[in-house]
C-alpha cells in the first residue's frame, strides 16, 4: 500500500533539534526551523532552529541560508547557484510550498520559516533531495529536436512566430522539481508516472513546429502510469515558481491522445 | 537492490494504452450530469417512496428505459474509477490483482441486480407488455 507515514527512521520529531540563538543586540529577530539530516552519523533526521538578525541580513529565504551557513552553522548544506530563479537549484519546501529559496521573499513569510527538503525524496543530507530519477524522467521524453527532413544548408529550420510563442512558455522550465514533488499522483507512483515536469518537457517537444516526432512523443505517453496518473489535482500550477502551468500541458496531451483517434 | 540504470527503470515496459478507459470515463461523466440531475429531481418529486409509487413512476416506460440506460452506465463509470484509485494506491502485485477482481465482481455484481431490480419493479403487476393494467 501507499506509505501515508513516514519510515520510523525517517521521523524528524524523535531527535532534539540544535537551536541556535539570536545575538543580544538583534531587534527584527526572524525564527527558521530547518530539516536536517546527515547520512553518516546514524541519527535520525531533527529540525534545528536558527535565530536570524533580519536587519543584517538580505531580503530572500536564500540570503537567510547563506547567512546561517557562512556565520552559524557551516554544516547545513544546500544547493544553490544562480541567486536569481533561473538555475534552480535552490527549490525546496517554504512554509509548506515548494519554491526557490532565491524567489522567496522572507518577508512573504508569516511567523516561523520552516524550510524542508522537496517532498517525497530520497534525501542526501539536509535540504539536498535525491533527483536521480527526476532527470531520468526527464531524459525518457527525449527533449530534444527530433527530425527526419534534413536541415537547410544555409541557415537555421525556420519557424513562424505563433508558432514560436506556443513554446515561450514550456521552454521556460528550469527543471527546478518543485511540481512533480508537490504531486501527491507523484509521490505514490513516482517510480511509474513521469511527473509534471518531464511533461511539460514532452509537450514542449510535441508542439513544436519543427519536430517530426509528434507521434512517437505522443505514443510512447499514451500509459495509464507514465501520463495518466495524472488527475488534475493542480498542485504543479500552484507551485511552479516561474508561473508556468505543467497542468494544462498534461490535459492537452490527454486531448491530443484522443483528439487523433477520431 | 537493482543496479538497473535510472533511465531503464523509467522506460520500463514500455506504453500500454490508457486514452481510451479515460475518453470512457469523460463520456461517462457528460452523459451521468443529465441523468444524475433527471434522477434526483424525478425522485425528489415523487409524493413519498413507498412500493406503489415507485412502481408507478417506473413503469412509464421513460422512467424505466432512462434507469436502464443509468444503471449499467453508473456501474461501468465506478468500475473505472475504482480501477483508477486501486492502481493509485494498492501496489503489491497479488493484492491489486485481489482487489481488482473483486471490483470488477461487485460491479457486475451490483449492475446485475440493479437492472433486474428496474425490470421487476417496472413490470410488477403488469400482463400487458406495455403495462396497460398498471396504468
Amino acid at each position: 500500500m501507499v506509505a501515508f507515514t513516514l519510515p520510523a527512521n525517517s521521523r524528524y520529531k524523535d531527535q532534539a533539534g540544535k537551536v541556535h540563538k539570536a545575538p543580544a543586540d538583534a531587534r527584527r529577530v526572524k525564527t527558521f526551523r530547518i530539516y536536517r539530516f546527515d547520512p553518516t552519523n546514524g541519527e535520525k533526521p531533527r529540525i534545528d532552529t536558527y535565530e536570524v538578525d533580519l536587519d543584517r541580513c538580505g531580503p530572500m529565504v536564500l540570503d537567510a541560508l547563506f547567512k546561517i551557513k557562512n556565520e552559524v552553522d557551516p554544516t547545513l548544506t544546500f544547493r544553490r547557484s544562480c541567486r536569481e530563479g533561473i538555475c534552480g537549484s535552490c527549490a525546496m519546501n517554504i512554509d509548506g510550498v515548494n519554491t526557490l529559496a532565491c524567489t522567496k521573499s522572507i518577508a512573504d513569510v508569516k511567523g516561523e520559516v520552516r524550510i524542508f527538503p522537496l517532498p517525497h525524496m530520497p534525501v542526501v543530507k539536509d535540504l539536498v533531495p535525491d533527483l536521480t530519477m527526476f532527470y531520468a524522467q526527464y531524459a525518457s521524453v527525449k527533449p530534444w529536436l527530433q527530425t527526419r527532413t534534413p536541415a537547410p544548408p544555409d541557415r537555421e529550420r525556420l519557424q513562424s512566430k505563433e508558432d514560436q510563442e506556443k513554446i515561450d512558455r514550456p521552454s521556460a522550465c528550469i527543471l527546478c522539481a518543485c511540481c512533480s514533488t508537490s504531486c501527491p499522483s507523484y509521490w505514490w507512483n513516482g517510480d511509474r508516472y513521469l511527473g509534471p515536469a518531464a511533461l511539460l518537457a514532452a509537450y514542449r517537444w510535441i508542439i513544436d513546429s519543427r519536430d517530426e516526432a509528434t507521434g512517437e512523443r505522443l505514443d510512447a505517453l499514451e500509459d495509464p502510469f507514465k501520463l495518466y496518473r495524472c488527475h488534475t489535482i493542480m498542485n504543479c500550477t500552484e507551485a511552479c515558481p516561474k508561473d508556468l502551468n505543467p497542468a494544462r500541458a498534461i490535459a492537452e496531451i490527454k486531448k491530443m491522445l484522443v483528439e487523433r483517434q477520431h | 537492490m537493482s543496479l538497473r540504470s535510472p533511465l531503464g527503470r523509467v522506460l520500463g515496459q514500455g506504453s500500454a494504452g490508457g486514452s481510451h478507459h479515460w475518453w470512457t470515463q469523460r463520456v461517462g461523466s457528460v452523459a451521468l450530469i443529465p441523468l444524475g440531475l433527471w434522477f434526483a429531481v424525478s425522485l425528489g418529486m415523487l409524493p413519498d417512496h413507498g412500493y406503489e409509487t415507485v412502481h408507478a413512476w417506473l413503469a412509464k416506460p421513460v422512467n424505466a428505459v432512462l434507469m436502464l440506460v443509468m444503471v449499467p452506465l453508473v456501474a461501468h463509470h465506478s468500475h473505472l474509477g475504482m480501477q483508477v484509485v486501486i492502481e493509485d494506491y494498492v501496489h503489491s502485485k497479488g493484492r491489486k490483482v485481489a482487489v481488482m477482481l473483486f471490483s470488477q465482481f461487485a460491479h457486475v455484481l451490483l449492475a446485475a441486480a440493479a437492472f433486474f431490480a428496474v425490470l421487476r419493479v417496472a413490470f410488477a403487476g403488469t400482463t400487458g407488455v406495455f403495462g396497460a393494467e398498471a396504468v
